[in-house]
């Protein structure tokens, strides 16, 4: 399946597969039951240059594609869908949208840390009354000066706490609706800014996901991201980048739930004989390994396509949409082809069920998917 | 400090099989790795590299392909990569590769030379060593770890079963390199992608000053006689009791064999 894949990102499938089965995969049951956030590796994960993957050299990045920032959301998420949501949600949601709109001082400022990974990145958008209808914003921000002062809340906000750098989304004039939407870029630490409540969730335990808090938070008028008015346009597009992390997350728990199964099935008896000896094992499998791999080329195409610069928007949702899907139905399948002991924290398919359910909900749900996919085929 | 490391482009043994009628190795499928010794004497002048400085060079001897090992240390960090191929050198034992590594080193003046002690398929332990030899350079072999002691000295352990030696030696030098001696680096993101804008080196036998009778099958006074895979013996078996039934399980099967 990876054949057609270039001797560069063969040799960093190589490396990845290396770097995730001493890094990554002992550490991933400890990192969902304890709900730990793997600092440790996603320090390990800048040293390697992996925090900057799809970014030129000149802005700190590895020089690399999105393509091969897709193998290694891939590749983490085979082993810990939390640390694939880490990197997926620092490079497509706050590192890219500063490469496409940020000006040439932003991109020094910001960009370059983040690319390094000497900095962690977020990206917050929804809000309690404001999920897929993201329209529905009502954090403001207000031109006082030299700044712009922030005032509302953010939730279910990916790496909050442990981010340095936050893309927000907020109201510059209510009364345009999505053309009074503007991006800004806060910083942690910044006065009246802070994390609120940390959610308890049923999957990708180890990631961060808390409410933002913004009271009178004053900001340079310089972070204003992209013109004033335009926020709504550079929180689409981010999203559109970002369905290609997602749906490259499900993909990487969707072959780690198949390669766990596997293994299984050839160990454990029943009847006498190994489980992997029933038609029904097999043609399970196939049918989860078909299907995986069709998802992977729908992921893969939406990649190439943002990096040849072709329109990639519509692509993105189809891999989306497909990939989240396969990766719940695959998880489901792996833990019945498991058993009893499926079900239980001896072994990762439980786990990875749990993590697969959240790629169907976040960065745009499913039906919102079929909504970009329909709407384009009846334009 | 200039630092060549000398790699060798092996077959992942962990995942070889041998075909049980010729007795060679089946190497269709079988992913190539750089040898693990020569991988930790990459990892030791990458660490010189950081602490120091330095530069590496890196140089195999191989066919073509042997380019991915090359790269790939690269990739790691290495500044610059040599590959000796020619197909006149086929078929070199371990004489006529350290006569055709130590022509290559003499075009690369290094002041320090770090090989692997010995590669997982030929198992020889000879080529380093050899080497030194040819290049009338000091040689430490089965060095456990190393510091620079001012520009021209290294403080090397010399690693024994049952103990080790402390050397200081001087450089120009060549030492051989344990596995065990480090965990090497893992390839790095921009590392792999400008590891394929560098050129790599290619040199045949016409740009070294060796002689041509010397190398090759023709040059090696090694003749492989017989190879053979030992037979398996079967894995045994194993009875979980207690100590009383395990000593009578035991006398019965010694009676069984007609051993007592």
């Amino acid at each position: 399946m990876t054949d057609h894949l270039d001797a560069p990102h063969q040799l960093l499938l190589q490396m990845l597969r290396d770097f995730v089965e001493t890094e990554v995969r002992p550490k991933a049951k400890a990192v969902d039951e304890e709900e730990r956030f793997p600092e440790e590796t996603v320090r390990q994960m800048a040293r390697y240059g992996l925090m900057g993957i799809p970014f030129p050299k000149e802005y700190g990045g590895a020089g690399g594609d999105n393509l091969a920032y897709t193998l290694a959301v891939e590749e983490l998420s085979k082993a810990c869908g939390t640390t694939g949501v880490i990197l997926s949600a620092h490079t497509s949601l706050c590192a890219a949208p500063i490469y496409e709109h940020g000006t040439e001082a932003q991109k020094q400022k910001h960009l370059v840390p983040l690319a390094k990974g000497e900095k962690l990145g977020a990206f917050a958008l929804t809000e309690p009354a404001a999920g897929t209808d993201a329209a529905g914003q009502q954090t403001t921000a207000e031109r006082r000066g030299d700044t712009y002062v922030l005032n509302g809340s953010k939730i279910f906000i990916t790496n909050a706490g442990y981010a340095d750098t936050y893309i927000v989304m907020a109201m510059t004039d209510k009364a345009k609706g999505t053309r009074g939407i503007s991006a800004f870029i806060v910083e942690k630490g910044t006065p009246g800014f802070r994390i609120g409540k940390k959610e308890e969730k049923m999957g990708i335990r180890g990631s961060a996901t808390c409410e933002l808090i913004f009271e009178e938070a004053a900001i340079p008028a310089e972070n204003l991201l992209g013109k004033e008015g335009g926020g709504f346009g550079v929180a689409m597009k981010t999203l559109d980048g970002g369905r290609i992390g997602i749906a490259a997350q499900a993909l990487g728990i969707a072959q780690g739930a198949i390669d766990a199964t596997v293994a299984y099935v050839k160990e454990r008896k029943q009847f006498g004989k190994p489980l992997s000896a029933f038609q029904n094992t097999q043609f399970q499998l196939a049918d989860m390994q078909v299907r995986t791999d069709a998802a992977r080329l729908l992921v893969y195409r939406a990649a190439r396509r943002k990096d040849a610069r072709l329109p990639y928007s519509v692509e993105a949702a189809a891999a989306k949409l497909f990939a989240s899907e396969t990766a719940m139905e695959v998880t489901t399948k792996a833990v019945q082809l498991h058993g009893g002991y499926g079900y239980t924290r001896e072994y990762p398919v439980e786990r990875m069920m749990r993590d697969a359910k959240i790629t169907e909900i976040y960065e745009g749900t499913s039906e919102v998917q079929r909504m970009v996919v329909s709407a384009a085929m009846l334009r | 400090m200039k630092i060549v490391v000398c790699v060798k482009q092996v077959p992942d043994t962990t995942e070889v099989r041998i075909d049980p009628a010729t007795g060679t190795l089946i190497r269709d499928g079988v992913p190539s790795i750089i040898n693990p010794d020569d991988r930790a004497a990459l990892e030791t002048a990458l660490v010189l590299k950081d602490t120091t400085g330095a530069t590496v060079a890196v140089l195999s001897m191989g066919p073509p392909q042997a380019e991915a090992v090359l790269r790939e240390a690269l990739a790691m960090g290495a500044d610059e990569a040599i590959l000796v191929s020619d197909r006149r050198f086929g078929g070199s034992d371990t004489w006529a590769t350290s006569l055709t590594l130590a022509s290559a080193l003499r075009r690369l003046q290094a002041d320090l030379v770090l090989c692997g002690r010995q590669a997982i398929d030929g198992d020889t332990a000879q080529v380093g060593p050899q080497v030194a030899e040819h290049l009338g350079l000091p040689l430490v072999s089965y060095v456990g770890s190393l510091r620079p002691e001012g520009d021209r000295h290294l403080i090397v352990k010399r690693m024994f079963e049952d103990g080790h030696h402390v050397l200081r030696v001087q450089m120009p030098c060549l030492l051989t390199i344990l596995k065990d001696m480090n965990t090497p680096r893992y390839m790095s993101a921009p590392g792999i992608f400008e590891a394929f804008q560098r050129p790599i080196t290619t040199w045949t036998l016409d740009d070294l000053d060796v002689d041509p009778s010397q190398i090759g099958l023709k040059g090696s006074p090694t003749r492989v006689k017989k190879s053979y895979t030992k037979g398996t013996k079967s894995a045994g078996k194993v009875y979980e009791v207690d100590p009383r039934e395990g000593a009578r399980i035991i006398v019965e099967n010694l009676r069984e064999k007609f051993i007592i």
